[in-house]
């Protein structure tokens, strides 16, 4: 059995927390730059150039990109054979987002669902466990800002409307959300498995560098597809017109139950911030 | 792209009336960040008729929750959050002298027809560039419900704050007009 104290999973937490938000990845930043060369709009251009300024600016002063820095999402992946000691796994992870975003001065954004108070230490988190073969532990951390958040969906389509009905889904959802959750936007979309794995399968594509494609050619047909309209609703940079909406889709999807067709989307902003480590 | 004009608040109805849709504003000078829960709160004390943490006059509200500020600066992240939470308490405000607004996102027509019936403007900030937007402010100060946090009302001293002019006092709406210009469908 290997053993993993709680408090190195704590610190880990800590650090992943404010590089998260405070370091945009070099996959974002590469498809932000391609975003300029392809928009056609002068005042789209210059958005999305002012959105590299702002990742520098982010990266160089270790303040965070965005001042939404995020529900703390985690996702872990630990191995049959490891345990941890000194504390359990759960309070490791949520003190180390409590130090994260207070050490790094990040915003407190949790609240009280009736009443608004601030919880005031950005918990609790939104842990997704996975156990795996083995003796390796994996965390990731994906701050998610309520933005974009805001603007996903998750819908049960009758299996008739097939792909056709999917990508209507997903097109009409990028329309509604016009400018809201700060285009240019990533399209995170999970089809199959159940209602709740379908939204799990969307927030989980948007772990996936911007840009690569599904492994499976056929899915990832349908990405490109569906990139290309999104891209000519014309909604553009923060909404105001022009030709990137969206820098990516990204699909994931699993088999799903014979009488449905669950379907979610994510839709992640710019800022598309997740670190992992391995311990 | 045109010059951008220089603004400084309170802005005078002449101010606002100058302004179209497109148009790049730097502003300066004193405005107020104010989000969610803030906002229920400022509506609630002008329904019970009772008075407010600042006067609204020819002021301008930044939809802001900013990140908080590290040592050696005035504020942390602070860019803007999307308008149309805002929506709801917006036209009570701007009945009550708000002549400008701050956010990111498309208004509904509540505010629309109070903006054009009570002369406000609603300005546009990128989404999304809390460090960048940071750069414009010199000094804050919370002014009410430090009990919220984030969302505490807060008097920000600014300095050529990039803004466009999303919303403007004649009808016009720049998220109507930018899609329909580069709409390929």
């Amino acid at each position: 059995m290997r053993e993993i104290s709680a408090e190195t999973i704590t610190e880990a937490v800590k650090k992943l927390c404010i590089s998260a938000n405070t370091e945009l990845g070099e996959d974002v930043v590469k498809a932000l730059e391609k975003a300029v060369e392809m928009e056609r709009s002068t005042a789209g251009k210059d958005i999305l150039k002012r959105l590299l300024e702002n990742a520098k600016i982010a990266r160089e002063e270790k303040i965070p990109i965005c001042q939404d820095t995020g529900y703390a999402v985690v996702f872990v992946e630990i191995g049959q054979n490891v345990r941890v000691v000194g504390g359990s796994l759960k309070d490791a992870i949520t003190e180390g987002v409590r130090r994260g975003y207070s050490e790094g001065y990040l915003r407190k954004s949790i609240c009280h669902c009736f009443s608004r108070e601030n919880t005031g230490d950005n918990t609790p988190v939104v842990i997704h466990y996975d156990i795996v073969p083995g003796d390796r532990f994996k965390i990731t951390v994906a701050p998610k800002g309520g933005g974009s958040e805001n603007m996903s969906r998750v819908t049960m389509l009758t299996p008739a409307v097939g792909v056709k009905g999917i990508k209507e889904f997903v097109v009409q959802r990028v329309k509604e959300s016009g400018p809201n959750p700060c285009p240019p936007t990533i399209v995170g979309v999970g089809i199959g498995g159940t209602f709740e794995q379908a939204a799990l399968l969307a927030k989980k594509s948007l772990l996936r560098p911007v840009g690569d494609p599904n492994p499976d050619p056929e899915i990832a047909g349908i990405e490109k597809d569906l990139l290309d309209r999104i891209n000519r609703l014309g909604i553009g940079p923060q909404g105001l017109g022009g030709y990137v909406t969206s820098l990516a889709v990204h699909i994931e999807m699993m088999p799903c139950h014979i009488a449905s067709l669950p379907v979610a989307v994510n839709i992640q902003c710019h800022a598309a911030r997740h670190k992992e480590a391995e311990l | 792209m045109k010059e951008p004009k220089k603004l400084t608040t309170p802005l005078t109805d002449d101010d606002v009336i100058a302004l179209k849709i497109g148009d790049t504003v730097l502003l300066s000078g004193v405005i107020y960040s104010a989000r969610d829960a803030a906002h229920r709160r400022l509506v609630e004390l002008i329904k019970a008729d009772k008075p407010l943490p600042f006067e609204l006059q020819g002021q301008v509200i930044y939809y802001m929750g900013p990140s908080p500020a590290p040592p050696g600066r005035p504020i942390g992240a602070a860019g803007p959050t999307t308008s149309y939470r805002m929506d709801p308490y917006a036209p009570t405000l701007i009945a009550h002298g708000l002549k400008g607004m701050i956010g990111k996102g498309a208004r509904n027509d509540a505010v629309k027809e109070a903006m054009q019936k009570h002369r406000a403007v609603y300005f546009a900030a990128i989404g999304g560039a809390g460090a960048l937007m940071s750069k414009s402010i010199l000094s804050t100060e919370v002014i009410a419900y430090p009990e919220l946090g984030p969302e505490a009302i807060r008097r920000l001293e600014v300095k050529d704050m990039p803004l466009v002019v999303a919303n403007d006092v004649h009808g016009g709406d720049l998220y109507v007009e930018g899609v329909k210009q580069y709409s390929r469908i």
